[in-house]
């Protein structure tokens, strides 16, 4: 097919506009120099700094701890609610239901939970923000598992049932092996949102207690320094090996079957 | 086999039983989650709008409907329609660079279009704030766009880059783009090229071909790539903060600080309302078109 010639300005403007920000964080984040705008010679001294720096640690080992605490959680959930909205009730009211956290702005999320903990008296902590990651993860693993079990053979589940196994029998010998990818993908996509989220945590934590999201807020708040440009780095880092990983088991999968 | 043995009645009831208690194992435990930390956040929300203001915070249960004219106090009416604009500006942006950006995507070998769609969504998995700051450093006073007009002599000394609407714009593009795209891609890749060759052939120009059979048939890609580029945008209180300078310049702000700093909840809660609405009016109207598509 024939591809106008002018079309590839708009398509290298895209991919300068995405990827020139990142990568003068990247370079600035090795300059031996106090200044986070002049280059001054290759260094790993920022992350050295990093590395020592008890608030950043802090904050990481505390998002950890929120991101797999509602990652269990929600993916049990949300496994639980795809498989009953998919087999149990047909229900349009109960589907829009379980997508709602996905869709709702993570801002009246926050506020809504925020108001409900002061309202029950609820202390803010880590276990404020873990449930209320819980609330979106759970939403997200939900989605994920029932595109899965749409694809999935109900058949297989209803001769279980007629060769007179449980419901719970039916549930963990024929259809959760059959979801296995599907949950795993959707507690994946709940981990790596939990790591991530911002605004919701910002609500819910309390001021002893922020993850690594928040941590980076303040430090961004204050200024341009070269420490945050080697933690971002290291994010970027990170982060760009989980997709590839991702993309790669995926194209895996999508081959062997 | 244990089924036949059982007579009909008996086995009626228990698979009766049975699917009652399949409901409620399966849907119980989701549903009463999100009735509590869903459900009832949300109503508590909505129903601070109709009350007073506590005076250390909080509320008092006395019905008031203040909370809605102060809304359209010229004040507070502003910021909305000016986080409207904003986020107008960002989506119109996005999709003026998103389109073509989506449809040279679509064109291209099979290798290169995973390629090029994957190094559009790999700045999206990465942390938001990290991408936001990024731009700090890009566009601050000593920062290499300021050096590099400095150099090449185009300015004397270092401009204001940060910290005014069009950084608050760069930012909510930079941030969304991704999600303009792919909704636009997947429509793009699904348009059949027969269509494309036969309005060629029947002697329409390019342009011609692109405004009355691309356009339209896309057109629920567009709908939905603007769908989710404005909704995080129109929300979003941490881009105008750290580009805009930290004044109360969208919607988001305005929120958050009626929660955080003046401890109005109630006014805090309508203007949450207000943001909602306008998000449920956008939504209709995709349904709606998506209906007519």
């Amino acid at each position: 097919m024939r591809r106008p010639r002018l079309l590839y300005v708009p398509f290298w403007v895209t991919y300068v506009f995405l990827y020139t920000p990142i990568v003068v964080l990247v370079a600035m984040s090795f300059n031996a120099g106090k200044s986070p705008y002049v280059f001054a010679g290759f260094s790993l001294k920022w992350y050295g700094e990093l590395a020592g720096d008890a608030t950043i640690r802090e904050g990481l080992v505390n998002t950890l701890i929120v991101a797999t605490g509602s990652t269990v959680l929600s993916t049990v959930l949300g496994t639980l609610l795809a498989v009953g909205l998919a087999r149990h009730a047909r229900s349009r009211v109960l589907d829009a239901l379980g997508v709602l956290p996905a869709v709702l702005p993570d801002l009246v999320l926050g506020i809504g939970l925020l108001v409900f903990y002061a309202a029950v008296k609820m202390t803010l902590g880590l276990h404020s923000v873990l449930l209320a990651h819980t609330v979106f993860g759970m939403a997200f693993v939900t989605a994920v598992v029932r595109t899965r079990l749409t694809h999935a053979d109900a058949s297989l589940e209803e001769a279980s049932r007629d060769l007179g196994a449980t419901p719970m029998a039916t549930f963990f010998r024929v259809t959760l092996p059959q979801l296995a990818p599907g949950v795993a993908a959707g507690a994946l996509l709940a981990f790596t949102l939990s790591i991530d989220e911002f605004v919701i945590a910002y609500f819910t934590a309390a001021p002893t207690t922020p993850t690594l999201p928040i941590v980076i807020y303040s430090m961004v708040r204050f200024g341009v320094t070269p420490e945050i440009n080697a933690l971002a780095t290291l994010l970027l880092a990170v982060s760009f090996t989980v997709v590839i990983v991702a993309q790669r088991m995926t194209r895996l999968t999508e081959s062997l079957s | 086999m244990t089924s036949s043995t059982v007579s009909g009645a008996t086995a009626g009831s228990r698979s009766h039983r049975s699917r009652v208690i399949g409901r409620l194992a399966f849907l119980g435990p989701g549903l009463a989650y999100l009735i509590v930390f869903l459900l009832i956040p949300l109503g508590m929300v909505l129903s601070y709008t109709l009350f007073r203001r506590g005076r250390f915070g909080g509320v008092v249960y006395e019905a008031t409907g203040e909370n809605f004219t102060r809304l359209l106090d010229p004040l507070y009416l502003d910021v909305v329609i000016g986080s409207l604009k904003l986020a107008g500006l960002a989506t119109l942006i996005a999709l003026l660079v998103g389109y073509p950006t989506a449809y040279l995507i679509a064109q291209l070998p099979r290798k290169w279009k995973t390629i090029a769609l994957v190094a559009i969504v790999l700045p999206f998995w990465t942390n938001f704030l990290v991408r936001i700051y990024a731009w700090i450093v890009l566009l601050s006073g000593p920062g290499l766009v300021n050096s590099a007009l400095v150099k090449l002599g185009l300015v004397d000394k270092p401009l204001e880059l940060l910290y005014n609407e069009g950084t608050i714009v760069t930012g909510l593009v930079y941030s969304y783009l991704p999600l303009m795209v792919l909704p636009l891609y997947a429509a793009i890749e699904k348009l059949d090229p027969q269509l494309r060759e036969a309005s060629a052939n029947l002697g329409a120009r390019p342009a011609r071909t692109f405004m009355s059979v691309t356009l339209p048939l896309t057109l629920p890609g567009i709908v939905t790539g603007c769908l989710f580029v404005f909704v995080p945008s129109f929300g979003n209180f941490v881009i105008p903060e750290l580009l805009g300078g930290g004044r109360s310049i969208m919607v988001g702000n305005l929120i958050r600080d009626q929660f955080l700093n003046a401890r109005d909840w109630p006014f805090g809660a309508t203007l949450s309302l207000a943001l909602l609405a306008v998000l449920i009016v956008l939504l209709l109207l995709q349904a709606w078109s998506s209906r007519r598509a």
